[in-house]
């Protein structure tokens, strides 16, 4: 055999070996088939901050479901208010775990009381439920406010994109005209009326509870928030109603509702839930606002811009009632916001791309 | 500018005075449809005198006409009509009154979130994924989180129990807090948009000749790159004004103020309708006016920018 030159490239068959069955099984990578959903949660988990914001979220909307039904008092119970008696003034502006008169009494005679977490407020109501049911308050505007928005948007931008010429034409001049009104103040101007307008209306209906501020906070969201989401849908939908998929349905005779219903809406669904999930936090942020400046929900019912600004005639000796809901909506608004920023990150495709 | 500049600028202000007539109309039809005139609230005054007060106001005449009258007294003297609370002053008298004061604590906030806004994302940018950034990134996102009511209310106690200060507003230093309360939002939004931009500008081509051609660092960013990466800072200016114009609303309830934001409010909860009318459609028309001096601005200053 001639010998091998020490700089050859040549290789040496003999020191290859075939690999086992076992080798090969080894080599062999499975992976099952994923889907976009499935890819966006993984990306989603992979983000820390988002996900953390996201256990904060479920933590406290469990928190508000939950803690009302166990809690032993009332967000409107004046713990000093006795049958045929005057109001007993020792239960108001308790701080945190002090106890009213009767209380007291109560504790000494080997009784378990309750303690007040939070203190009470002026009224001598508990502190802590007041802010449970606030947040609550605060969360349910949110998500209602998103959902009202996403419904108008997402309807009235599909049809302007889709149908185009002349109804996208009237569609997005009035988008522009409502787009460039400053939102707050018509915001302001609009809760100031329909407060008094539907204030009287509701009286007897079970809408009462809810209360002419947060149905009026509604109808302005529904009139004035509605056309960013519009145009986002809008300007999705131009693009994709090009598509061939677009061309085959129109070619096998489908109409225009089934098109948008089953091709379009759902090829820019991402888009749609990341800036819904957006949009929670702002609502609170206006409601937040709106109940701050005395145009919020209806007295007793609390909501964190309310307790906030009731807290500020006494901030000085009880600036702890201030601090609590304030802890409260920034935590909200701030995880809301981590968490549309993650989701945006891990669904919008035209980031992944 | 070309005709394609010149036609975008001018349908941009149409579309201003339009937004501008649909606020009119908007706040004086809603402002109509609450129940009952403005003095239903008052103490029972004889019919006589009531009709007596509405032909004063004008209050007798059909509504579409009290909506001519009312939209040509704008135009014509820029006259919003009597305060109904405030006996003997015109809408116009307090609100340029309260505009003193809140003019002189939004343009002070708005420069100052302007400055610190653009030196901070700078930096930002400047220092990526370094400590300072990271730090400057954490802080602009909890400011951008918090309302401006708890912002106020955290340094009003701040002012209160560390600083003993005890009025507010009145004099020059009482107008410091209320002043920071209102530019951190604006400043911490314009830091995140200049760190963007800036971190766009600085991968550019042109950065990297300069760079190669030995242009020193400093000379770098104020002379290449802050002009292109301040272009989108630009649009920001009439939101801003929109926040500040708000956000003192809530500012000025807070720490006291006697400016256009107190009296809004008080005459929200006052009932004074031609006062609620008045500033929202003065304050709104600036916020409209502010709006598309910032577009055209930004338009005008970028050549590459195209128009729709």
């Amino acid at each position: 055999m001639k010998k091998k030159n020490p700089f050859s490239m040549q290789v040496d068959l003999d020191q290859f070996i075939p690999a086992t069955a076992e080798e090969k099984e080894y080599m062999v990578k499975m992976r099952p088939p994923s889907t976009f959903f499935k890819d966006g949660v993984k990306r989603l988990l992979k983000n820390k901050v988002a996900t953390v914001s996201f256990f904060i979220i479920v933590f406290i909307t469990i928190a508000c479901l939950i803690i009302p039904m166990v809690w032993p008092y009332e967000y409107d119970e004046q713990l000093g208010q006795q049958l045929f008696k005057p109001v007993d003034p020792s239960y108001n502006n308790l701080k945190p775990f002090e106890y009213g008169a009767t209380e007291l009494e109560r504790i000494e005679n080997g009784e378990k009381v309750f303690p007040h977490i939070f203190g009470t407020d002026s009224a001598g109501r508990d502190y802590f439920i007041r802010v449970v049911y606030g947040t609550r308050i605060s969360l349910t505007v949110g998500f209602f406010a998103s959902i009202i928005v996403l419904v108008i948007g997402m309807t009235i931008g599909s049809l302007a994109g889709y149908l185009g010429g002349k109804v996208d034409l009237v569609i997005m001049r009035i988008v522009d005209i409502i787009y460039s009104l400053p939102d707050m103040l018509m915001v302001i101007l609009l809760a100031t009326v329909f407060k008094l307008v539907f204030g009287d209306a509701l009286k007897g209906t079970f809408l009462e509870a809810i209360g002419g501020n947060i149905i009026s906070l509604f109808i302005v969201f529904a009139l004035l928030y509605w056309v960013s989401m519009a145009r986002l849908i809008r300007g999705q939908i131009l693009s994709l109603r090009e598509q061939e998929y677009v061309l085959s349905a129109k070619a096998t005779g489908a109409g225009s509702r089934w098109i948008i219903m089953k091709h379009l809406v759902p090829n820019c669904i991402s888009v749609i839930i990341i800036s819904t999930a957006l949009q929670i936090p702002s609502a609170i942020f206006t409601e937040s606002y709106l109940s701050f400046i005395g145009l919020g929900v209806n007295a007793p019912m609390p909501s964190l811009g309310s307790l906030a600004s009731d807290a500020l005639n006494g901030v000085m000796s009880y600036p702890y009632r201030l601090v609590i809901p304030a802890i409260v909506i920034s935590l909200i608004v701030l995880s809301l916001n981590l968490f549309g920023d993650g989701l945006r990150d891990a669904f919008d495709p035209k980031i992944n791309s | 500018m070309n005709s394609k500049t010149m036609l975008y600028i001018l349908k941009r202000i149409l579309l201003a005075i339009l937004t501008i007539w649909v606020v009119i109309t908007v706040t004086f039809f809603v402002v109509h449809l609450i129940p009952g005139g403005p003095f239903t609230a008052e103490k029972a005054v004889s019919p006589e005198v009531e009709a007596a007060l509405k032909e004063k106001y004008g209050l007798d005449k059909p509504l579409f006409q009290q909506y001519i009258t009312y939209l040509k007294d704008i135009i014509t003297e820029f006259d919003f009509g009597p305060s109904i609370k405030q006996r003997g002053r015109t809408v116009v008298d307090i609100i340029s009154d309260g505009m003193k004061t809140s003019a002189t604590l939004g343009l002070i906030a708005a420069a100052s979130a302007l400055v610190i806004g653009v030196v901070l994302g700078s930096v930002a940018a400047l220092k990526r994924n370094k400590v300072i950034d990271r730090v400057i990134m954490v802080i602009t996102t909890a400011f951008i989180s918090m309302p401006s009511f708890i912002m106020g209310t955290a340094l009003l106690l701040l002012g209160s129990f560390v600083l003993n200060m005890h009025t507010f507003g009145d004099t020059a230093g009482g107008l410091i807090l209320p002043t920071i309360t209102l530019a951190l939002y604006p400043m911490a939004h314009i830091t995140r948009l200049t760190r963007s931009s800036m971190l766009d500008v600085l991968g550019q081509d042109y950065i990297r000749t300069a760079k190669a051609k030995g242009v020193s660092g400093p000379k770098i960013i104020f002379g290449h790159a802050l002009k292109n990466a301040l272009i989108p800072v630009i649009t920001y200016f009439g939101p801003m004004l929109a926040y500040i114009v708000t956000g003192s609303l809530v500012v000025e309830k807070i720490f006291g103020v006697a400016g256009i934001g107190k009296e809004f409010v008080s005459s929200i909860t006052n009932r004074d309708y031609p006062m609620v009318m008045g500033t929202t459609i003065i304050l709104a028309s600036l916020i409209v006016i502010m709006n598309l001096v910032g577009d055209i601005l930004y338009k005008v200053v970028d050549p590459r920018i195209t128009l729709e």
